[in-house]
């Protein structure tokens, strides 16, 4: 077993070793670079050069490349472009603002979704299960932009129960962080509840078909235990994989509810970087949602391999 | 005589079909069971057997309802029940014991978990005392180590094991019914023996009233005190096993009857012609190859056999003996790691990449389950249509015909060509099957398990048109099973495995007669005979359920009843050949050998 899990590991340090190949020639394609942003389109050609030189522009990209992960390997993320300030200082300042988000956001998700999949799963086929179907496949299909305008619309213009706009910052009461992160977290769980009750409900209802639950009923146990004792145990695997997929998606994918909200995560960080080709913080927030989503997808199989007693014996 | 314990009147089960109309599958069954008495339930598959089994604990599969009759056990009113009083009578009153206890048991949860559920959830003994009796009871079944046997993971566990454990779960309430719906159908024979032994003895020992399910009349005809015969969900006949057994009213019990004792069919010595495939010094299995020419994980050994056209060779041997493997090594799909496949004296390359079209087309595998092997989307004609015009080029009108011809020649009528497999039931789905290997206009076809799944009496119908294909067609064929009855009965030769190593090979008429290598004989005493008390009067001749560390010389060595410490399992057993005509891999003498078969012999 302990084979099995460092197997996963290393794959995942390989998956993003690869990543950061990829991200890093991406990111290099990107028309235009921090030089000419900087300058605008007055600049001469020379002091362009110049700039390029000073900011190690002009180095081919593989060395560009290797003093960059080797900068990672050491902890350091390089300097903004654009302020010359450490992009490690620069996320550091925001990840605790996303992370707060995400953790709110899967706190209230993640059991929400357990709770309506295996109750969905437990009564399928009634009004219920088709009710909740009907709603989960409607919310995943419009665009959270959508969800989080209408929410703004309906709860902080007329009805004006919270603010619209978020600042993590202004915190001070229990009341002020439900005010604070109400939408964007309705808004978030929106998106990603559906995925995971869809996959709770259709990973639950291929275990109650099996014969050893058939055979549980037959020993008399009741509804509440066949599912919770004997159904759910096997069906962690993939539940838990649904779970790694939909809250990754809160690290990297807010992007637009941050924006929407003007929420100061790293998410919005990103985009900013993007505009003004600042491509260390572009690079270090792609390898931080990259990292992220890998922990949580090992994560995931982990817990897969540990729940299953052929591979944690085997 | 005193009121049954158990009393079924006028049952009767509706289940809705794909119309959506509700159709009755089981008709007006009356039963009754005095306590201790065991009643066979016995039919082929859609008899309705396992309906009437499961109506006994209240419960009707999704898409069924019992929708009449009345059910007592005791002085419960089973059908009167509500959902709350069904809880706490299942598993306390009436228990369950399932066909595939591989399935039925969880995989997520100790098997001491779930023995003891049924005790600790009806309340009839705390932790400790339900681990207590289940331990008696697993030693009662015979079951090894029985201390520690419930801490492992189902499947942790072999087949035969996982059976008497789910009967220690049927018993741990002390229930006053036991329902065994086709316990030993999934066994091996030399499994099934020691498992109906150990059941025998636990429900004679603890006077439980048991109804037992099957379709094998010889199963039954060791366990049960009268027998139901069942078709099409109605009642045939039902009377004392002896009875039964032996003066049949009903023309059904009769064809059943018949069915159960295959007549032979070809000849008792392979026909003088050329092998048409020739296996020498095979060695095969999964994993890496060594250095010395052995894979990882060997699974055949060193087998060489002929087969001559329009002659076939059986190929038997327990789960896990290599049979499977030894046709996909054959058919190319698993290549060899050493050894040769000669097809009409020219050696094959082993792998399925590297031979010529012409090769493939003239061996054919038929797969045991034409359920998953035809595609359930097309129709017949499309599904036998594609051979012909991969193998032969054969399109429009000229396809059709031959689509015809093959109809023709396993015996469905053309209309089926428009159907498709969904559509059509289990025995003409096999011979679809059938027919899409001799498309290929093979000469050799490798069947694999082709009437496992089937009912006696169809399997029957499966084997005669085979039995006729070889000798119109002259085919060459090699038919793996594990059911002796079978090989016996179609094939020339038959060859044993065990372990991957070919332990006896011999003309069908020398397999039928002593002496054989030990393994054989206790494959052909296994078989269970169509009598009462044949269970009784065979000894048991399994040696202990250990698995050495090391393999020994002979694999068969741990449950061999004529092994010889210090030979057997240290050198290599050589190969004999018994005056009857058959190859033996064994270190013991004929004289031995034949003194061993005397007290176990057909």
């Amino acid at each position: 077993m302990l084979r099995l899990v460092a197997a996963r590991i290393a794959l995942g340090l390989v998956s993003l070793l690869l990543v950061s190949l990829a991200i890093f020639a991406i990111t290099s394609l990107l028309p235009g670079d921090a030089a000419q942003e900087q300058l605008g389109q007055a600049a001469t050609r020379e002091t362009v050069e110049a700039l390029r030189r000073n900011l190690g522009l002009d180095q081919p990209g593989h060395v560009r490349y290797l003093r960059w992960i080797g900068g990672l390997l050491q902890g350091d993320f390089g300097r903004s472009l654009v302020n010359d300030m450490p992009v490690a200082q620069l996320i550091g300042s925001r990840l605790p603002n996303s992370l707060m988000l995400a953790a709110a956001t899967a706190a209230v998700s993640v059991p929400l979704a357990l709770a309506i999949g295996t109750t969905a799963a437990m009564w399928r086929g009634t009004a219920y299960d088709r009710a909740v179907s009907m709603l989960t496949l409607s919310v995943v299909s419009v665009p959270e932009f959508l969800v989080a305008t209408a929410a703004v619309i309906v709860f902080a213009v007329q009805l004006r129960w919270v603010s619209a706009l978020s600042a993590a910052a202004d915190i001070t009461s229990v009341g002020q962080f439900f005010r604070v992160f109400a939408l964007p977290v309705f808004s978030l769980c929106c998106v990603i509840i559906a995925q995971m009750v869809r996959m709770t409900r259709a990973a639950l209802i291929d275990q109650l078909r099996a014969p050893y639950v058939e055979m549980a009923v037959l020993k008399g146990v009741g509804p509440w235990r066949v599912v919770l004792t004997h159904a759910l145990p096997n069906a962690i695997g993939p539940i838990a994989n649904a779970v790694a997929l939909s809250l990754s998606y809160l690290l990297g994918g807010v992007i637009i509810v941050e924006t929407i909200f003007n929420y100061p995560g790293v998410a919005k960080l990103m985009v900013d970087g993007v505009a003004q080709r600042d491509l260390p913080v572009v690079q270090a927030c792609a390898m931080l949602f990259c990292a992220a989503y890998l922990v949580l997808v090992t994560t995931a199989d982990v817990v897969a391999i540990l729940a299953n007693p052929r591979l944690r014996h085997g | 005589m005193t009121r049954p314990q158990l009393e079924v009147r006028d049952l009767e089960v509706r289940a809705r079909n794909a119309a959506g109309e509700e159709v009755p599958i089981v008709e007006r069954v009356s039963f009754a069971l005095q306590k201790g008495e065991v009643l066979a339930l016995i039919g082929e598959s859609g008899s309705g057997k396992t309906t009437i089994a499961l109506s006994l604990l209240g419960y009707a599969r999704p898409g069924c309802r019992i929708s009449g009759g009345t059910i007592r056990l005791g002085e419960t009113d089973v059908l009167g029940l509500s959902r709350r009083a069904l809880r706490d009578f299942r598993g306390r009153r009436v228990s369950y014991v399932a066909q595939s206890a591989s399935a039925a048991f969880n995989p997520s949860r100790t098997v001491m978990a779930q023995v003891t559920e049924m005790a600790l959830l009806h309340g009839t003994a705390d932790r400790a005392g339900a681990e207590r009796r289940a331990i008696e009871l697993f030693r009662a079944l015979a079951l090894p180590d029985p201390e520690r046997i419930g801490h492992r993971y189902p499947h942790q566990v072999s087949g035969g094991q996982l059976q008497r454990l789910m009967a220690a779960m049927a018993l741990i309430a002390e229930p006053e019914l036991v329902v065994l719906d086709e316990p030993t159908t999934a066994l091996d024979v030399t499994t099934q023996i020691e498992v109906l032994r150990a059941f025998k003895d636990v429900v004679k020992g603890s006077g439980t009233t048991a109804v037992y399910v099957s379709h094998d009349l010889a199963v039954v005809a060791q366990m049960a005190d009268r027998i139901l015969v069942l078709r099409n969900g109605a009642m045939q006949e039902i009377g004392p096993t002896a009875r039964i057994l032996s003066a049949p009213q009903s023309p059904y019990t009769q064809s059943l009857l018949a069915a159960a004792a295959p007549v032979p069919r070809g000849a008792d010595q392979p026909p003088a012609a050329a092998p048409v495939i020739a296996v020498q010094g095979l060695t095969a299995g999964y994993g890496r190859i060594g250095a010395d020419g052995m894979p990882q994980i060997p699974v055949l050994r060193d087998i060489g056999f002929e087969i001559r056209r329009g002659s076939s060779l059986g190929v038997i041997g327990e789960s896990g003996s290599g049979k499977s493997t030894l046709a996909r090594v054959v058919a190319g799909l698993l290549p060899a790691a050493q050894g040769r496949v000669l097809l009409d004296g020219e050696a094959l390359p082993p792998a399925l990449a590297q031979r010529t079209p012409g090769q493939l087309r003239r061996i054919q595998l038929v797969f045991q389950s034409a359920d998953t092997a035809l595609n359930p989307r097309r129709s017949v004609g499309a599904i036998l249509g594609r051979p012909i015009t991969f193998f032969h080029g054969a399109k429009g009108a000229e396809r059709d015909r031959r689509v015809k011809r093959l109809l023709d020649l396993v015996q469905l009528p053309a209309a089926v060509a428009e159907r498709q497999p969904g559509e059509l039931s289990g025995g003409q789905k096999q011979r679809v099957n059938l027919a899409r290997a001799l498309a290929a206009e093979p000469d050799l076809i490798l069947c694999d398990e082709v009437t496992s799944a089937l009912d006696t009496v169809v399997g029957a119908a499966i084997l005669d048109l085979m039995d006729e294909l070889r000798r119109e067609l002259g085919l060459a064929t090699m038919f793996i099973s594990h059911d002796l009855h079978t090989v016996r009965a179609v094939c020339d030769e038959v060859m044993v495995l065990y372990a991957g190593a070919c332990v006896e090979v011999g003309s069908r008429r020398a397999i039928h007669e002593a002496p054989w290598h030990p393994y054989t004989q206790l494959l052909v005493s296994s078989v269970p005979e169509l009598r009462q008390g044949w269970l009784e009067e065979r000894g048991s001749v399994r040696g202990p359920e250990v698995i050495g560390t090391d393999r020994p010389a002979c694999a068969f060595f741990p449950r061999c009843s004529v092994a010889l410490p210090g030979t057997c399992d240290r050198v290599a057993p050589p190969r004999r050949t018994l005056s009857k005509g058959a190859d033996i891999l064994c270190h013991r003498e004929e004289a031995d050998l034949l003194r061993a078969a005397i007290p176990a012999g057909p």
